[in-house]
């Protein structure tokens, strides 16, 4: 009973490291820009997808997870240039709208590129299952929560400790004031879609060898980390993480205690519950300012 | 440094004395749309001067501070600044020659802690050592600020909001600082302490660009003044001169 509980655990913590990754996507661009970018899925897809090309081609593993995580990142760049920044002064809205679009050429060009079919490579430290309290551990899974771990920490500081990641939330706060202390706000956006790129490459990647990938994950998984940022509150890194890892476990234990036909349904449902109760999200923004 | 309020250091290094102007404009113009803002406004800015500039709400005062920072686009006219011109330059690029601006409404980022907001002020800065002398510099001038150094902007007063977006500006070794309305909305003691630490600014041979609602205070501190109405400078002449013009007294003094 308890084994089989710690197994749906185990299962949840690990998918929900990836859509923590995925909300922390969503919360970099959010922030730096107010876009709800809806390309975020599409590069934990290239994560995936590259990494499997890149192996194919011959190059060894560290060098083809670099090459993945780069070229998504030089992605978010190219996205920001072309898509977005051309739109400035649009509306939010439109804005969304056109990401939903680069959404679909992504996936599109990657679907005529590697076809329709299933991708994966092998786990990086083998199969040999982990069993803690009669529950299996793969090890893959342990490589997605401790790198989970790593990136949320490194976030963590680069914001509150460095003088380049409090430029970043100083222009999420009031750009024209940041521009008026000399901080170049476009260098911003840029770094903000290519670590937000990176971020969700990343997490693709480490999924791969466990869920497989394909051209089409980036929908479902871009979603689901949609709505652990939205559960956990738009804007707030640590509500992404606490979101992501909710959403994750929710599924798991729907999936392992009512159907595995339902855990789809799960995540969306917890949005509604949880915005009906806190409409900020778990950890959303209180106002501090007085006027 | 903590014992500090012995007369305040200088918070920046003076202009050298030049008869050229540091901040000169010619013909500027700038429109939010189809609307004109400015229409071809002209003036200078002398070393070591501060100039104010009066008018009503919506006359192009804030506009014309923007268009020299950058952040609001020039549609004609030139913007020279110690001789260059930088009418086409980045906003961040203006503050790295020292152009820094103390924005209308203080802008404050307010989840950042007031430590935070001061280092952001130099962000264009590299002189580690600088940046630290300076904070200390801005403590001692605005007291208040070092003991509420760890909390977040947003939970200041607005005066205290106030004092720290000038200090945030002056984080930026500033060599023309404009300030946009920095009495808004603030009690009139508090009015009174910020016309202080401007007059400070002033005996240390700040060049200050101010614009101000408050055109009695303004111009009494002024070397040289500009009235601006509907985008157009209708008069200049020294803060005096302005302070017994008939028009001005008529209009802004309510005399």
């Amino acid at each position: 009973m308890l084994s089989q509980f710690l197994q749906f655990m185990f299962s949840g913590v690990t998918i929900g490291a990836t859509y923590a990754l995925a909300a922390l996507g969503f919360t970099l661009i959010y922030n730096a820009s107010n876009v709800i970018n809806f390309a975020q899925g599409e590069f934990i897809m290239l994560g995936g997808m590259l990494t499997v090309f890149f192996l194919k081609s011959g190059l060894p593993m560290p060098a083809a997870i670099v090459l993945a995580i780069a070229v998504p990142a030089v992605v978010g760049i190219l996205l920001e240039k072309l898509a977005i920044e051309p739109a400035k002064g649009a509306d939010t809205v439109s804005l969304i709208i056109i990401t939903i679009g680069a959404s679909l050429v992504l996936r599109g060009i990657v679907q005529i590129w590697r076809g329709k079919g299933p991708a994966v490579f092998p786990a990086f430290s083998g199969n040999e299952p982990i069993i803690i309290g009669g529950a299996a551990l793969a090890p893959q899974s342990l490589w997605v929560i401790g790198t989970s771990g790593v990136i949320v920490l490194a976030l963590w500081l680069f914001f509150n400790r460095t003088v380049a990641g409090k430029a970043i939330l100083a222009t999420s706060v009031d750009p024209l004031a940041a521009q008026l202390a000399g901080i170049n706000t476009q260098w911003v956006l840029l770094v903000s879609f290519a670590l937000s790129a990176a971020v969700g490459a990343i997490g693709g990647i480490l999924l791969t060898p466990i869920t497989m990938t394909s051209y089409d994950v980036g929908i479902m998984l871009g979603l689901k980390g949609f709505v652990a940022a939205v559960v956990g509150g738009l804007g707030a890194g640590h509500g992404a993480v606490a979101g992501g890892l909710l959403v994750g476990i929710i599924e798991a234990l729907t999936a392992g205690y009512i159907s595995s036909a339902y855990k789809d349904a799960a995540p969306f449902l917890l949005i509604f519950v949880v915005l009906f109760f806190m409409p900020r999200g778990m950890f959303g923004a209180k106002k501090t300012e007085r006027v | 440094m903590a014992n500090a309020r012995e007369t305040v250091q200088p918070t920046h290094a003076p202009e050298p004395a030049s008869a050229a102007p540091l901040l000169s404009i010619r013909g500027l113009g700038s429109h939010y749309g189809p609307i004109a803002a400015l229409r071809d406004v002209s003036l200078s800015v002398g070393r070591q001067q501060l100039i104010a500039l009066v008018g009503a709400n919506g006359a192009g005062k804030t506009t014309l501070l923007r268009t020299i920072s950058g952040v609001q686009k020039a549609t004609s006219g030139r913007i020279e600044f110690d001789g260059e011109d930088i009418t086409a330059l980045r906003a961040d690029k203006r503050v790295r020659l020292g152009i820094c601006q103390v924005p209308e409404g203080r802008r404050v980022f307010g989840p950042l802690s007031v430590e935070d907001n001061l280092r952001l002020g130099a962000y264009c800065r590299t002189d580690k050592h600088a940046i630290a002398e300076d904070l200390g510099r801005m403590y001692a001038m605005f007291p208040i600020l070092k003991e509420k150094a760890k909390s977040p902007a947003g939970t200041l007063s607005g005066g205290q909001q106030q004092m720290l977006a000038i200090a945030r500006a002056l984080m930026g070794s500033p060599r023309l600082l404009l300030l946009d309305e920095p009495s808004m909305g603030l009690a009139p003691l508090l009015v009174e302490e910020i016309f202080n630490a401007i007059t400070e600014l002033r005996k240390q041979a700040m060049t200050i660009l101010l614009v101000e609602q408050n055109a009695h205070a303004a111009l009494a501190i002024a070397d040289q003044a500009y009235v601006i109405e509907s985008g157009e400078v209708v008069l200049s002449g020294s803060g005096k001169e302005l302070l017994e013009n008939e028009r001005v007294r008529e209009a802004y003094l309510g005399i």
